[in-house]
């Protein structure tokens, strides 16, 4: 064993190894460094795969050299901590430090060095590396789609706005913070459903539906200012009398006939496309398919044989089928199915069917969650008197809903990403549209610049998801 | 019928093939301290369990402050709400601070008005020791503790039974002592109780009655000191030698 004294690394000798180590690790970086970015082989001399392997040689006895415990030294604690505790950590962070630094010169040379990005056409890209150019030109149509271009205010207009309201919830004194719920759930959806008909549609003020809509908005709010004895006659009769006055009493047929006057051009959906679709589609399938899979996820655990069996056959047939073959369904054989006058959006077909389809996803999770909870809850609830509702929204769904989280935000980003494949129904997002400019002529072959742009945008929007996610787990975190 | 509370005549249950309970016949009075003890496994926790009935009985009738227990559920959340439970294992909510246990069900089931609410908790939570403690979550919380404020959120819906299924058997001998303490004011206080426990010291202590139970049939009911002088049944005899 003495013989191998030398190279076990002690505190007396601290200079001498921690030098020789620091040193060899250097050169190894040194040389690995040279090699990917100046192409020079410094020791070329040696045989092949000697040469091929010394950096690593190298750098591998310079980390076993410097594993020092209790050196005093915190820049070299922490480096043995947390990259350095054994022989294999080091060999695999070296290699990984080794990886990197031969990867960067391809990678920068491709997106920077050797990109273009000034002028506007096709023959601005001679270099070997990336046609920003092309990004640059299409830039507003993988925005925006086909929309219109000088009314692309309107999208921006809505989307600032939709944002702006969105955040109220952070600001709510605790005095509001009781009708957030109602806020997000009835009142939100439908100032951006408006937003959306008005501003990017460009459609009526007055609209067929509108008297229904508007019927119902305010007999909810009203609603939840009615003592709950009178709640149950409340809510069948406040709706018809609102409907029947607004049909009839205030002349909706007329009020329809001016609201038609034409303030914004009438965009139609097929024109809507790029990332602001995206948005869309994602944001409302959000929205819907979260409570459409609470409700089937509550329907399943039923004890009534009707709604259970619903939920099951509901859930059971969403999850069967293909999204692309729901997708085809929904806009090839659906119109089939509804009166002759009655004509659905495409957009609104697609968004109902995705949101249905990923709602099945969402039940089965938080049935995970509620399964999860032990049976002395749904007891302790019961044995102080409360019913149903009150056990579930009180007791049961908080704690449930907790446990899902990380399965919930699963399920939303993998709607994000599925997005995409509603060009089967011809409505072009940003992959679509993606798919479309690679095919004109006149910018043939830049299909992975394209991708490239394309994943570094779906990257940010999950990742800020995933990390939203991630704060709401912190924040709701009481127990253990 | 006006003082006896509980009314349970010729009760069976089953679970699946297996009869759990077997012809009970129990009466309680109003004020009442009764203790329910036995082996496990003897239907003991399923009785109480059917007296709010978190349990289903299939057949006899149990008749709870002067209503009958059946399939009628808009009825059932009145009656539970007017028997408190507490359980071996807390089931406190967890996403809940003390307080918010103590004052969610007045809140949400009697309407009550939330500073009423926490007046009332709190005053509840002062009498079982842990009003320093109101705004901590369950889970930093000892067992005792715990077990503790299981009994001042029963006690916030005012009930006029208490049921315990044995709110002593999850804990550390050291805290088993804190609970009972809170048990037995809450006996003196003249509350109507069906402890089920194997606490023998607080059955002699504070129960009026003892009742012995063995493979779903009540073996013998007696008056405190009877039960533990000269108790009638072999079994009964056989446990009491057992446990004492």
């Amino acid at each position: 064993m003495n013989k191998l004294n030398f190279l076990q690394p002690d505190k007396n000798n601290l200079n001498t190894y921690l030098y020789t180590g620091v040193i060899l690790v250097a050169f190894s970086i040194f040389i690995v460094f040279l090699n990917s970015f100046f192409n020079k082989d410094i020791v070329s001399f040696l045989p092949g795969p000697i040469s091929f392997f010394l950096p690593l040689i190298l750098g591998f006895i310079g980390l076993h050299l410097i594993r020092i415990d209790y050196s005093g030294y915190k820049f070299l604690e922490s480096i043995n901590k947390n990259i350095n505790t054994n022989n294999f950590n080091a060999f695999l962070s070296l290699l990984i430090v080794f990886v990197v630094i031969k990867s960067l010169p391809p990678l920068l040379s491709w997106f920077i060095i050797d990109a273009n990005i000034a002028g506007d056409s096709k023959d601005v890209c001679t270099g070997s590396g990336a046609c920003w150019t092309y990004i640059k030109i299409w830039f507003n149509r993988f925005m925006y789609g086909m929309y219109p271009n000088p009314e692309q205010w309107r999208i921006n207009l809505s989307f600032i706005a939709l944002a702006f309201l969105g955040t109220i919830g952070f600001f709510a004194t605790e005095k509001f913070k009781k009708y957030l719920t109602l806020y997000y759930v009835v009142v939100y959806p439908l100032i951006a459903f408006f937003f959306i008909f008005f501003f990017i549609s460009g459609g009526p003020i007055f609209f067929d539906f509108s008297y229904g809509i508007i019927a119902a908005v305010i007999s909810i709010i009203i609603g939840f200012f009615i003592p709950s004895k009178f709640k149950m006659y409340y809510f069948i009769i406040v709706p018809i009398t609102l409907y029947i006055l607004l049909k009839y009493v205030f002349f909706y047929e007329e009020l329809i006939e001016l609201g038609k006057l034409e303030a914004l051009e009438w965009v139609e959906t097929g024109a809507w496309g790029g990332l602001s679709l995206t948005f869309i589609v994602s944001f409302f399938c959000l929205i819907f398919c979260f409570p459409i899979g609470l409700f089937l996820s509550l329907g399943r655990r039923s004890d009534f044989p009707i709604i259970k069996y619903i939920s099951i056959g509901m859930i059971e047939f969403w999850r069967g089928v293909p999204l692309i073959t729901v997708l085809f369904m929904s806009s090839v054989m659906f119109p089939m199915f509804l009166p002759e006058d009655m004509f659905i959006d495409k957009l609104v077909r697609v968004i109902i069917a995705i949101s249905l389809f990923e709602a099945a996803y969402v039940a089965e999770v938080i049935r995970g969650g509620l399964q999860a909870l032990p049976r002395g809850q749904y007891d302790a609830a019961k044995s102080l008197g409360m019913g149903y509702w009150k056990m579930h929204i009180l007791v049961i769904l908080p704690q449930a809903l907790k446990l899902v989280i990380p399965g919930i935000a699963n399920t939303f980003l993998a709607l994000v990403k599925d997005t995409p494949l509603i060009f089967v129904v011809g409505l072009l997002e940003i992959v679509g549209m993606l798919n479309l400019a690679k095919t004109n002529p006149e910018w043939l072959g830049f299909a992975m610049e394209g991708y490239v742009f394309a994943s570094v945008l779906f990257f940010i929007i999950c990742y800020a998801m995933s990390k939203y996610s991630y704060n709401l787990e912190q924040k709701y975190k009481t127990e253990r | 019928m006006s003082d006896k509370i509980i009314q349970i005549t010729e009760m069976n249950k089953w679970f699946g093939d297996f009869q759990v309970l077997k012809n009970i016949n129990l009466e309680v009075e109003k004020n009442k301290k009764i203790v329910v003890c036995g082996p496990s496994g003897s239907g003991k926790s399923t009785l109480i369990r059917c007296i709010n009935r978190l349990e289903e009985h299939q057949q006899g009738s149990i008749i709870v402050d002067g209503n009958e227990l059946t399939e009628d559920t808009k009825d059932i959340e009145k009656i539970r709400a007017e028997v408190g439970m507490v359980f071996q294992q807390f089931n406190l909510f967890p996403h809940l601070s003390i307080l918010d246990n103590c004052t969610l069900a007045p809140i949400w089931v009697k309407k009550m008005p939330k500073k009423d609410a926490e007046d009332l908790a709190l005053q509840h939570l002062e009498k079982v020791q842990i009003a320093d403690q109101a705004n901590k979550y369950p889970g930093q919380l000892s067992g005792g503790q715990q077990q503790r404020c299981a009994i001042a959120r029963a006690l916030c819906m005012e009930p006029k039974i208490m049921l315990f299924d044995e709110p002593t058997s999850a804990l550390d001998p050291e805290m088993i002592k804190e609970v009972l303490d809170a048990m037995v004011n809450l006996a003196k206080a003249g509350m109507t109780m069906i402890v089920v426990t194997h606490e023998m010291g607080f059955a002699k202590e504070v129960a009026d009655e003892v009742i012995f139970m063995d493979e779903g049939m009540i073996v013998e009911r007696a008056e405190t000191k009877e039960f533990f002088a000269n108790p009638k049944s072999d079994r009964t005899k056989l446990f009491l030698s057992q446990i004492l």
